[in-house]
């Protein structure tokens, strides 16, 4: 009488366990089977242009000269990716300074009241779609730059801006979870001997967290180096290296979307665009490994 | 409990099944090798008569977008069986999907042969030229300039005029607001108005949207780029060419040449659904109402034709 019951229950428990085990085990074959092809997608289309000889390696890579139409037509990317990696950079520069101080202010300073009012606010950045931001850019610091600096305001200078304020978020966000995760003890032993808050703030709490905030600066250089509506509404996309920040460069993910659906496929542009997209891709594996890097650093 | 797993399977499942058919039917291109494609128009066998029924996928032309979408709600009301769907994504996406079968009709701002590297899958799809659109040559207002000649345009789009004073407008830097490369509004202007292709110039502006390029000609000083008929107002200053004022009574009588037709391409003959929906467009009421209000100009109205090589004949 008693046994059985306990039996059903055994059973009925194996079975949702094997069903679980199933279902796990779906999900996660289904999600590598994605990844894998996705990888394997964007390879076999970004190499076709150098497996058939159309373009060679270092033609795309450092070449210059981007005319896909033209009679005797060239690939060079190199404008495109020296115009990515420019904004990127510029944009985590200028992010940088305002996302630390922005954690220090909700952790440190004013745990309070400050982190109820900046956190929303902050994480509400990153809710905006980024055509909102790429017309903001274009609506109030394209005038803006084009009346105050030289140029017509369009160019590296408006990208880089644009994007800064759309990392803000990812910087400030890990930043300000290093900073709180940070253990009571070390500030306490700074007061203790009679530090300021300035002094522990420079001289202990930033030291030990550099590698936390960094993985949030890597993180935030990621989503700026694959950002590409915004970027592509404010930066000119003329496809030439900039010599001043206040020139119509482009990126490679405005190069892409600009392209992408008025080429055909499988012709050499359109490969050249996917080369691109492959670019994108492993320079996506470098952030990924930078920010692996920086927490096994963390961890001791 | 067991009801909540197997709804979240349920979820699972579906999800899983959408994502499959999306890579089927639709918006990529993922799936050029499987071989197995059919194409998504299930034409259900109908005697004389009888009403239509199946569904319909176009792609391509954002350009043509809003014209084919238009249409085909008013397609769907009058034939209830008939199930259309648009998708956007550029001519090259619309020529090569419907040249892959992946998709019942291409839309294309070009002529196929133009985009088609392959001259063979170009000669399987048959055109079907639902409209016009005609572009013209825009600057911003404080410019100066009425009008410009097709030499003028020529020498401003190369860079060798870089002051609008050198064709009798303001002492002002001449900005060139460009749309792509690869587009094919730039490739109608650079064939009808300039003649020739021009090469990027450094320092000159690419905006994929025409609203954006609008936007921005408008407010930038020394600006000029094109636009679609269309999409003109008081904001941006329409210039004349050769001292032809782009109107569409002018593209109609064959006077202003800057113009190109709309494509909508079928892989080789099209079924009943498809051909009844593609006649629909080139009925009166269409032509003279939906194509005339949303800004294109009647395919059916012009006085002029012109082929693939450019050659503008009188009907």
């Amino acid at each position: 009488m008693r046994g059985q019951p306990t039996n059903k229950r055994l059973e009925k428990h194996h079975i949702e366990n094997l069903i679980g085990r199933i279902y796990m085990s779906f999900c996660v074959l289904l999600l590598i089977v994605i990844i894998v092809s996705m990888v394997y997608f964007v390879a076999s289309k970004g190499v076709a242009n150098f497996v058939s000889g159309e373009v060679k390696v270092s033609e795309f890579l450092f070449g210059t000269k981007w005319s896909p139409e033209a009679d005797t037509p060239s690939y060079g990317a190199f404008p495109f990716i020296s115009g990515s990696f420019l904004v990127t950079l510029l944009a985590a520069l200028i992010a940088s300074p305002l996302s630390i101080c922005a954690a220090l202010f909700m952790t440190e300073i004013v745990p309070g009241w400050g982190k109820k009012l900046l956190q929303p606010v902050i994480e509400l950045l990153s809710g905006i779609p980024s055509v909102v931001y790429g017309f903001v850019g274009l609506s109030v610091i394209v005038p803006f730059l084009r009346d105050t600096l030289p140029g017509q305001g369009i160019g590296v200078a408006a990208g880089a801006l644009v994007l800064s304020v759309m990392i803000l978020p990812t910087i400030t966000s890990v930043a300000a979870d290093a900073l709180a995760s940070l253990p009571q003890n070390l500030k306490e032993s700074s007061f203790a001997l009679g530090a300021t808050r300035w002094q522990t703030i420079s001289r202990v709490i930033l030291p030990t967290t550099f590698p936390a905030i960094m993985t949030g600066v890597v993180l935030g250089m990621a989503r700026a180096f694959g950002e590409a509506l915004a970027v592509q509404m404010v930066i000119g996309n003329a496809p030439f290296v900039p010599h001043s920040l206040f020139e119509s460069a482009s990126t490679l993910t405005s190069v892409i979307t600009l392209g992408m659906g008025n080429t055909t496929m499988g012709s050499p542009q359109n490969n050249a665009l996917w080369s691109m997209a492959l670019v994108l891709m492993l320079m996506t594996f470098v952030f990924v490994l930078l920010v692996r890097m920086l927490e096994r650093r963390n961890r001791i | 409990m067991q009801f909540k797993k197997s709804w979240i399977m349920a979820l699972t499942l579906t999800s899983v099944l959408a994502l499959s058919a999306c890579g089927n039917n639709g918006g990529n291109k993922a799936t050029t090798n499987n071989g197995g494609n059919t194409p998504a128009a299930t034409n259900t066998e109908t005697s004389s008569g009888a009403k239509l029924s199946g569904s319909v996928l176009a792609s391509g032309s954002t350009a043509l977008q809003p014209l084919v979408e238009q249409v085909a709600e008013k397609f769907m009301d009058a034939n209830a069986g008939v199930d259309i769907q648009v998708q956007g994504g550029g001519s090259g996406t619309g020529l090569t999907q419907v040249s892959e079968k992946q998709v019942d009709i291409g839309n294309s701002d070009v002529f196929a042969e133009e985009k088609l590297k392959d001259a063979a899958k170009a000669a399987e799809l048959v055109d079907h030229q639902v409209a016009v659109v005609a572009i013209a040559a825009v600057s911003n207002p404080k410019a100066g300039v009425d009008s410009l000649t097709k030499q003028q345009l020529v020498d401003i789009f190369t860079g060798k005029i870089m002051n609008w004073k050198e064709v009798g407008g303001a002492d002002q830097a001449i900005q060139i607001i460009n749309r792509p490369a690869s587009s094919g509004t730039r490739a109608t202007f650079e064939s009808f108005a300039l003649g020739t292709k021009t090469e990027d110039l450094k320092g000159s502006i690419q905006e994929d949207s025409s609203g954006t390029v609008k936007k921005m000609i408008g407010e930038t000083p020394g600006a000029i780029g094109y636009l679609a008929l269309s999409y003109l107002d008081d904001s941006v200053k329409t210039l004349s060419y050769d001292g032809v004022e782009p109107s569409v009574d002018n593209v109609v009588a064959g006077k202003y040449p800057v113009w190109a037709y709309e494509h909508m391409y079928t892989n080789g003959e099209p079924n009943e659904t498809v051909k009844a929906f593609l006649d629909y467009f080139l009925t009166d009421e269409v032509q003279t109402g939906d194509v005339v209000e949303l800004g294109y100009i009647p395919a059916s109205k012009m006085q002029v034709s012109r082929d693939v090589a450019g050659t503008v004949t009188p009907k």
